[in-house]
């Protein structure tokens, strides 16, 4: 167990460590042996296509759903033996919306307190303040079927804050928002963030990823492909920036013949490199391109490289 | 790792009032809609049955005709409200509204929340019964005090046919299918267990059948007994098989909702 040691000698445990984590649904395994740990007040994100095993992974976490093998601790207990006070600490955004439809933005949040044993007024008070902290106070008495998308979601994140969680897990907290909605999320996640609280997310957005996590892991086929920091694996994986020209014979035999490594995507050709000058030169040179567009490396090349470009169901 | 078995007795926490809290506060905010079925319930069964049919059928065992079928308009009451409640209600919850997914991502266990729906299911039917008592009191054709008793009753009744209810809902693959028990199985045991007319009246197997299946049976022969009144000591017997009843299907419709629920 990696602790970390503050001053009086206590150990302060890993908000989540998980070790060799398998989960299994008949045949199909979700999650195939992962190992990662979230460390307190850290933005971790889980990336992957569709069917990686991130929400498997979310949802054992969040003590809803039993692992199959391996050892998981959330604040240092097993979330089989302890789901109850593990709960207690944890605000769940679920990637669908299941807000109560027979209750108030107000109705909700209170009663959702109220899950939590926390008292009336307490309740009460939570309740108006969160409804504040997502811009919702005008929605207050409205029934939560005549909100929009994005105020759903934004309720939805509200209602996750109401007993003071000491983890979020949030699973796509901003899927099909407009660009408004998402901003509004991100900037009251790093407000969350300062003040200290430890979240993990999910999400297919990999701007998202880039902007908000600290640390983060690629998922595909339920294992983990590559763990670090944005910008540290864009460098690792992505080269520092990228050479995209339109795809002709000329251009890729000319490639070839320099020995630069690309990458053929559609009608266009990528390269990726520490130095988009030598090879914009190379190019404009030897190979007479049509268009050439150099632009920094992103997360997401690093996503597709590791991936692959093949659609997921 | 904790082996769930679909007769292991459920872990129960007192949490499970906070779902039944939520249910009864839903119910309150809607009472007008919600107080006015059991309401003219009572009446219809009064005047269609007791008035119509009574005019010709004037008492049965020496009963009149209309205080024979007062406790069975309750025992019905009690049954239709349980049992709709813990299929339709519950089904709508859980799938549609995803009301369960939301309460078990709080400390409350999915345990917890059928408890908490099945509690509810039980005080639905107590409440229907608290409406109609006054009604069939203004018509005289219950006595009191012993038909006060069936207010606890119901609550008995209410938590059997809540129990039978929600082990179809963890059990149907759509909304649709849940019509099958109410038609094959809630209908007919509304018209066959003593309710309209005496048991003693269908052929000997059948009744056999009835006192040893039909769960309604068994409450209509307590609620009679209460409101006649005409306590024997036969109610005991009846008492114990609802309870053992309801005890069953309480615990394998939670193990099955687990089954179905957490994966």
């Amino acid at each position: 167990m990696s602790n970390h040691w503050i001053t009086g000698g206590i150990p302060i445990p890993d908000i989540i460590e998980a070790q060799d984590l398998k989960k299994k649904f008949g045949d199909l395994i979700a999650v195939d042996g992962i190992s990662f740990t979230v460390k307190k007040g850290e933005v971790f994100g889980f990336l992957g296509p569709n069917g990686a095993g991130k929400t498997s992974t979310m949802k054992i976490i969040a003590c809803v759903s039993p692992r199959t093998s391996g050892t998981v601790q959330v604040f240092g207990r097993d979330p089989d033996i302890y789901p109850a006070e593990i709960k207690q600490r944890l605000g769940i955004v679920p990637q669908e919306t299941n807000l109560d439809p027979d209750f108030t933005c107000y109705g909700n949040l209170f009663t959702y307190a109220r899950y939590f044993d926390i008292p009336p007024d307490i309740a009460h008070r939570k309740a108006e303040e969160l409804l504040e902290f997502v811009q919702l106070t005008e929605k207050r008495d409205v029934p939560v079927e005549k909100l929009s998308g994005g105020m759903k979601r934004r309720l939805i994140l509200a209602r996750a804050l109401v007993n003071n969680p000491d983890l979020l897990i949030l699973d796509e907290p901003t899927i099909g928002l407009d660009p408004q909605a998402r901003h509004l999320i991100w900037e009251r996640l790093k407000l969350l963030q300062a003040q200290g609280n430890t979240i993990v997310l999910t999400t297919h957005y990999l701007d998202e990823a880039a902007r908000l996590c600290d640390r983060l892991v690629i998922m595909d086929n339920g294992k983990i492909l590559v763990e670090g920091s944005p910008a540290g694996l864009v460098k690792e994986y992505g080269g520092n920036e990228i050479v995209e020209v339109e795809k002709s014979e000329e251009v890729l035999s000319c490639l070839l013949q320099k020995n630069i490594p690309f990458e053929v995507i559609g009608e266009s050709v990528q390269v990726a490199t520490g130095s988009s000058r030598d090879v914009a030169r190379i190019l404009f040179d030897t190979c007479s391109p049509n268009k050439i567009l150099t632009r920094p490396a992103t997360l997401e090349d690093v996503f597709l490289k590791l991936t692959g470009r093949k659609l997921r169901e | 790792m904790i082996v769930h078995h679909i007769w292991s007795v459920p872990r129960i926490s007192r949490r499970a009032w906070k779902v039944w809290h939520r249910n009864l506060v839903v119910f309150f905010r809607t009472w007008k809609v919600n107080f006015f079925p059991p309401l003219i319930e009572a009446f219809l069964y009064l005047f269609a049955i007791g008035m119509g049919i009574g005019t010709y059928v004037k008492e049965i065992d020496g009963i009149p005709y209309v205080n024979f079928i007062a406790p069975a308009i309750l025992a019905i009451s009690v049954m239709n409200s349980a049992f709709f409640e813990c299929t339709y209600g519950s089904y709508v919850r859980m799938y549609y509204q995803k009301s369960f997914d939301a309460m078990i991502a709080t400390p409350l266990s999915i345990e917890d929340v059928i408890a908490g729906e099945l509690l509810w299911g039980a005080t639905r039917s107590v409440l229907y019964v608290i409406i109609m008592l006054p009604v069939l009191a203004l018509f005289g054709v219950i006595s009191f005090p012993t038909s006060l008793l069936a207010i606890p009753l119901a609550f008995l009744g209410g938590l059997m046919f809540s129990g039978i209810a929600m082990c179809f809902t963890a059990i149907t693959p759509g909304i649709d299918t849940l019509n099958y028990p109410s038609f094959l199985l809630i209908t007919p045991m509304a018209l066959f267990s003593g309710t309209f007319f005496p048991l003693t009246l269908l052929p000997i197997l059948f009744q056999y059948f009835a006192l040893a299946l039909l769960p309604l049976t068994h409450l209509v022969a307590i609620m009679r007994m209460l409101t006649l009144p005409a306590l024997t000591g036969v109610l005991v017997l009846h008492l114990a098989w609802i309870i053992i009843v309801t005890a069953i299907f309480c615990i394998v419709a939670i193990n099955l909702m687990r089954k179905r629920l957490i994966v």
